[in-house]
Order: C-alpha cells, then sequence, then structure tokens
C-alpha cells in the first residue's frame, strides 16, 4: 500500500471515527438522562432532564446519521446505536458514569454540557457542512443545558452542608474522567491537523476558566486531575457500559430488524 | 413565503400550487398555527434536475414531532395529487422562533399561548423579558417549569388574572 493511499485511508477512517465519539457521546447521555424519568426531585427537573436528553437524543441521531454515510457501509443511525456492541462504542467514559444522587447528575451534566459547548461553537467552522450545522443548531440547546447545571451547581454547593458535601463527593466521583475529553490521540490527530476537527486541547484555556467561575459560586475547591485506565475514545470503556447496553439495544437484541 | 419565492424565481406555478396547499399544513403539536407560520416550512426549491423539493427545519435537534411533520406535509400533497414532491431536512442556518410570522403570533396568542418575543432568542435561566398574559395582558408573571407540554414552550402562571398558560420559548 503506498504511502498516499494509507494516509487518505487513515483520513477516511479518523472522520468516521469523529462523528462516532461525538455521536456516541450524545447517545450514551441521554439514555442516562432518560433513566432520570419519573425520579427527578421534582416535576420541574423530571421535565428538564427528560428534555435535555431529547436534546441529545436528536443530536445523536444527526451525528450518527453523518457518521453512517461517512462509513458508506449502509449503516444508519439506527444500525450504530443497536448494532454495536461495547468495545466498539466511541462515548468518553464520563457520560456513561452511572447517575448516583442528583448532586453526581449534576456535576457530571455541568463538566459535560460546558464541554460540550466549547466545542460546539468551534465545530460551526469546521469545512463539512452536515458536522457545522448540527453544532450551530445544538449550541443553542446545549447553552440552556450548561445554564441549568451550573444554576444547581451552585444551589447545592452555597445550599446546605448536606447539599455541598453531596456535590463535593459528586464532583469527585466525575473528574476523573475530564483528562479523555480534551485529548487528541493518534486516531483522531490526522483531522485536526487537516482542519477537519476541532483541536480539543485548545478548549482547556476556556473551559478551566468557565469551570472555575462556575466552583467558585458553588463554594467547592476544583478536584486534583486524575488519569484512569479506561480511555472509551478507543473503546476501552467502564463495567457501565455494558449495561446501559442491554437496556438500550434490548429490542434489537431480542427481536433482530424488528420495526413498528 | 417570499423567501421560497426569491429561491426559485417568482412565477414558477407549481412552487406556487405546493406552497398553497402546504400553507394550511396544522402543526401537529400546536394545531392553531400552522406549519408556515413558525417558519418550520423554509420554502420550495427546484433542482437543475427539475425535481420539486418542500424544504422543512426542525425547531430542536430531538423535537418528536419531526416525523410527523413530514408524514402530514406528505399527506397533504398526495391530498392534492403532487406526487413526486421531494421532502428534505435542512438544519442550516438553525430556526429561531424569529422566523414565526406576525399571524403565527397572533393565533399563538389566541389560542392561549404566550408567544417569543422578537430579537434572537437567547435561552436562559433568568433575567428573561416579562412575558405577557395571553388572557389578560399583565406582565406580572411567573416561570413554573422551563419545559412543558413540548421542548419548545415553558410553563407560565399569571399573578394578575391566577390562570397558568404556556410560553413558547425564545429559541
Amino acid at each position: 500500500m503506498s504511502a498516499l493511499a494509507s494516509s487518505s485511508s487513515d483520513l477516511q477512517k479518523a472522520r468516521f471515527e469523529h462523528a462516532l465519539r461525538l455521536g456516541d457521546d450524545a447517545l450514551i447521555l441521554a439514555q442516562r438522562l432518560g433513566e432520570t424519568c419519573g425520579h427527578a426531585p421534582t416535576l420541574e427537573l423530571d421535565l428538564s432532564f427528560a428534555n435535555v436528553g431529547l436534546d441529545l437524543l436528536g443530536q445523536a441521531t444527526l451525528l450518527l446519521g453523518v457518521a453512517g454515510e461517512i462509513e458508506g457501509q449502509g449503516r444508519d443511525a439506527d444500525a450504530l446505536a443497536y448494532q454495536r456492541d461495547v468495545l466498539a462504542f466511541r462515548n468518553c467514559v464520563l457520560v456513561e458514569q452511572p447517575n448516583g444522587d442528583f448532586a453526581r447528575l449534576i456535576a457530571r451534566q455541568f463538566l459535560f454540557s460546558s464541554w460540550q459547548l466549547a466545542l460546539f461553537q468551534k465545530m460551526e467552522a469546521l469545512p463539512d457542512e452536515r458536522l457545522s450545522a448540527i453544532a450551530a443548531k445544538a449550541v443553542k440547546e446545549v447553552t440552556y443545558h450548561e445554564r441549568l447545571a451550573a444554576s444547581w451547581m451552585a444551589r447545592l454547593g452555597d445550599g446546605t452542608e448536606e447539599s455541598h458535601k453531596r456535590l463535593v463527593d459528586g464532583l469527585a466521583w466525575s473528574f476523573r474522567f475530564v483528562e479523555e475529553l480534551f485529548e487528541v490521540d493518534a486516531t483522531i490527530a490526522p483531522l485536526v491537523a487537516a482542519g477537519e476537527a476541532v483541536d480539543v486541547s485548545k478548549l482547556r484555556p476556556e473551559w478551566d476558566a468557565r469551570v472555575a467561575q462556575v466552583f467558585a459560586e458553588a463554594k467547592v475547591a476544583r478536584p486534583k486531575p486524575m488519569r484512569v485506565v479506561m480511555h472509551g475514545r478507543t473503546g476501552r470503556h467502564g463495567e457501565h457500559l455494558g449495561h446501559i447496553l442491554s437496556e438500550l439495544q434490548f429490542l434489537q437484541r431480542a427481536y433482530p430488524g424488528a420495526t413498528w | 413565503m417570499s423567501a421560497a419565492e426569491r429561491a426559485v424565481g417568482p412565477v414558477d406555478p407549481v412552487v406556487t400550487r405546493i406552497l398553497e396547499v402546504l400553507s394550511v399544513v396544522p402543526d401537529p403539536e400546536i394545531p392553531a398555527v400552522s406549519l408556515a407560520d413558525l417558519g418550520i416550512l423554509r420554502g420550495v426549491e427546484k433542482n437543475p434536475a427539475g425535481d420539486y423539493q418542500a424544504v422543512l427545519t426542525p425547531t430542536y435537534s430531538g423535537c418528536p414531532a419531526t416525523k410527523a411533520i413530514q408524514d402530514s406535509v406528505r399527506a397533504a400533497l398526495d391530498a392534492h395529487g403532487l406526487t413526486r414532491i421531494g421532502i428534505r431536512s435542512r438544519l442550516s442556518p438553525p430556526w429561531t422562533t424569529d422566523w414565526i410570522t406576525d399571524e403565527g403570533r397572533e393565533k399563538l396568542r389566541a389560542y392561549g399561548i404566550s408567544p417569543p418575543e422578537r430579537g434572537v432568542g437567547q435561552p436562559s435561566l433568568r433575567a428573561e423579558s416579562p412575558v405577557s398574559c395571553p388572557r389578560c395582558d399583565s406582565t406580572s408573571t411567573e416561570e413554573i417549569s422551563r419545559f412543558g407540554s413540548t421542548p419548545c414552550k415553558s410553563m407560565w402562571r399569571c399573578l394578575s388574572c391566577l390562570e397558568p398558560f404556556e410560553h413558547f420559548k425564545c429559541h
């Protein structure tokens, strides 16, 4: 295989991986939020989480649709969502974390939405018009997700002794998984070099500043960064993703090809 | 509809006919207004091969009514013998509540839904401009829930007449 052919097929593979990562993040977090339906602390929050999940599910459908188009093997968003096993998922491990209590859920949502917002704002300038259009659409939605989570960060952190403690615990749980969000690995690097993917490592200063501002409002200290062995972007997930998929994919596993 | 007409030239009778048929198709969730009133119907286009396409846009990425909307458009076209018209979804530029027509806003108000304010909608938790009660016009109102029966509406209560009402959020 010539160097040129190899490089062009690497790039094509990277485009597929890129769209999968974006789509899987949205899909898995949507599924996690769906679990809260009927279980949130108040009716208003129940509606909010369900609708944030709905926004993410819509984004996942669009992004996985693009991934399927790039791959060109006839797989659509449904095929990618329902017919892949754990090792083929590319979501970051942060989004597959169990909801835990309300404070942990809010911590995860804030860390993810603040990152996703910074990412989508930059994605609006990507040359692939499908991705830039999805990002431009989603920025309006994620802006609200981030504000909802940030406002609850402040209310919990600056609330009672118990709510403060729970938020600190929730952040300690979730913060272990943020490093992955800012990593440009070997798979995606050629795409970043070609200007076809956002260099997520460069989102760090803006994200750090936003997080510091909200942590200050919430009167919580920034947890120490930590590296974990899991790496969702290359399919090395924790134990939780398999359980999510057993529910998400139940119907298609039990009744392959079922439609209504 | 002027934007749509600009896109294909002013005097294509087929486009005019399609727009005429589609202009009265109601929104499946808020039947008091049409898809055209809401700005969900972006227009009708003719591609170089001579095929016509009705172009739609979703309000939110995950709007559950997207499929129902496409089905109602298809049903309306079929009912008027307009076959072989394509239906496509276009995301860019993203839909905004500013595309809701003045007539659409009035219909929403008459239906009991407070229409969105003009100006590019910025979602926010606090400090939004006052929302007026669709029944008594009072601006002494408060938000009860950020989401209502659909993702695009929030739930409010009027502090003057005490009636609850829905508000079509700025987006």
